[in-house]
């Protein structure tokens, strides 16, 4: 299978089965587009009409030696199906240690935080349980992460404190490498939190979505009043403390900034090169939801940013859009390809009360409640439902070129959009492949100025 | 590198299919974005070291 697609006059073809990604010219884009379809003598025919026969053979050779090495029309190394491995390791929690919040972000796919329940903090026996959990689940895994979410995880830093040193003790007895990751909008960082997470080595990525009016109308205060002031000036302290290591700045876009490359370039202009700003979560009645309409000019912007992208690396300057980076010489296996993001099978959320669902976006509904951290896994249902959900089992996905790269998709975004995680939403889709194309795109770019 | 063909990557995909899966890499949606990951742009531990 084969995915051609033309950016910026660049014409790119990826070997969707191989992973390989080649650039061609327009006579080898004609040639590939008939290879599979007419014998040789009507090929040539063919493009003789158009080009000079000579190299139009050229081509041809070049075609099948790359065809021959396995990196143009590869096979499915799979034949077309899949059996996940059976086992029950947990290896990855999102702790909701805040189900509460100091924001009152329009867009909070948590309901400002509260994921439809009471507000509420995570003790720190909780915490500390699901600590037990996770290391007690996570088998002979020597990694393993824990996420701390919300809400405002910063709400709870004393237990996020206590959950940390607590993380660090038991991994040092277990032989285990824990990677801790905090997920905040910045309001309460502070010389102190700043300090601890700088002694902790954690990462850390921090809610800004850009232009301060466009962060503004998104992400106010309860009373109201724009955060950007604050937090940006938050976010530029906190990072300078540590040198601008080990961090994402996180937006989010709706369809009030499809011109989002903006709010990226924006974001640049602080000081700030690692940068992920995303399509919003939203029902569709929603005024600020994306759209189909949307469509067309997202795909300009993509294309737009990923020029912005080219050409800041060109000058020296160079930032890392986080749906732009893919690592086409290494990058994950294809047995990780395969299994997706891990929610509700290695990847699990836990809220307050310490209640386990399939990842942090299931959170607060009651049919995925999976156990909690006192007695474990109780639904064994949900996590053999999430591990069969993958490329061979979601609609649509094996005949996608996309599949290697995005693995079916957001189960949690498939759920809301049809109602079961093996139905992704087309507009995600659409996105995905918009951001895979501009991805390669720049690879192929970057790779031709070497 | 042909004339008409410039391969960016060599590296095919079925070779990594055996032997491989050790799960050691990072948990997707815990890197950055929480809403829409992407697998691919993951890194492998393995091949990081």
């Amino acid at each position: 299978m084969l995915h051609k697609f033309i950016i910026n006059n660049t014409r790119v073809v990826l070997d969707v089965h191989s992973g390989a990604v080649h650039r061609v010219d327009r006579l080898t884009w004609d040639v590939l587009e008939d290879y599979r379809n007419i014998a040789r003598d009507g090929l040539l025919e063919k493009l003789a009409r158009r080009y000079p026969g000579q190299e139009v053979e050229e081509a041809l050779a070049e075609v099948d030696e790359l065809v021959e090495a396995g990196l143009l029309f590869s096979p499915d190394p799979l034949g077309g199906s899949y059996t996940p491995p059976a086992h029950n390791i947990v290896k990855a929690l999102c702790l909701h240690l805040a189900h509460d919040c100091n924001l009152a972000c329009r867009y909070c796919f948590a309901g400002q935080g509260k994921f439809g329940g009471p507000a509420g903090l995570m003790s720190l026996e909780t915490g500390k349980a699901a600590l037990d959990f996770l290391m007690n689940s996570s088998g002979g895994r020597r990694h393993v992460e824990v996420d701390f979410f919300g809400g405002e995880p910063l709400l709870n830093k004393r237990v996020l404190y206590g959950l940390v040193e607590y993380g660090n003790k038991l991994a040092g007895e277990r032989d285990k490498e824990i990677k801790f990751t905090l997920t905040t909008n910045g309001l309460l960082l502070d010389e102190e939190t700043g300090d601890f997470l700088n002694r902790h080595d954690m990462s850390v990525v921090l809610s800004l979505d850009g232009r301060p009016a466009v962060h503004d109308t998104m992400r106010p205060f309860p009373g109201g009043g724009g955060s950007y002031d604050i937090i940006s000036r938050k976010i530029i302290n906190f990072l300078e403390s540590r040198d601008y290591r080990n961090y994402y700045v996180r937006g989010t876009y709706t369809a009030n900034n499809t011109d989002f490359s903006r709010d990226v370039l924006h974001l640049a202009g602080l000081g700030l090169r690692e940068i992920s700003v995303e399509p919003v979560v939203a029902p569709p009645e929603e005024e600020y939801a994306l759209r189909e309409e949307h469509i067309p000019g997202l795909s300009r912007e993509y294309a737009l940013l990923a020029d912005m992208v080219l050409e800041r690396a060109r000058a020296g300057d160079p930032i890392n859009f986080f749906h732009f980076n893919i690592d086409l010489e290494g990058g994950p296996c294809l047995p990780k390809r395969l299994s997706g993001c891990g929610a509700g099978s290695e990847y699990l959320a836990v809220d307050p009360e310490g209640g386990l669902y399939p990842c942090h976006q299931f959170v607060g509904q009651e049919e995925y409640v999976m156990g909690d951290v006192y007695g474990g896994l109780v639904n064994k249902e949900l996590p053999a439902r999430f591990a069969g959900a993958h490329v061979y089992s979601k609609e649509g996905c094996a005949e996608c070129w996309a599949k290697f790269f995005c693995s079916g998709g957001c189960h949690a975004g498939a759920r809301a959009y049809s109602g079961t995680i093996l139905k992704p939403n087309p507009l995600g889709c659409r996105l995905m492949k918009m951001r895979l194309e501009c991805a390669l795109y720049l690879k192929v770019a970057m790779a031709g100025q070497q | 590198m042909g004339k008409h063909i410039q391969t960016v990557n060599k590296v095919s995909l079925n070779t990594t299919l055996k032997g491989r899966g050790c799960g050691e890499c990072q948990t997707s949606c815990q890197s950055a974005c929480k809403t829409s990951c992407t697998v691919g742009n993951q890194v492998c531990a393995r091949e990081s070291k």
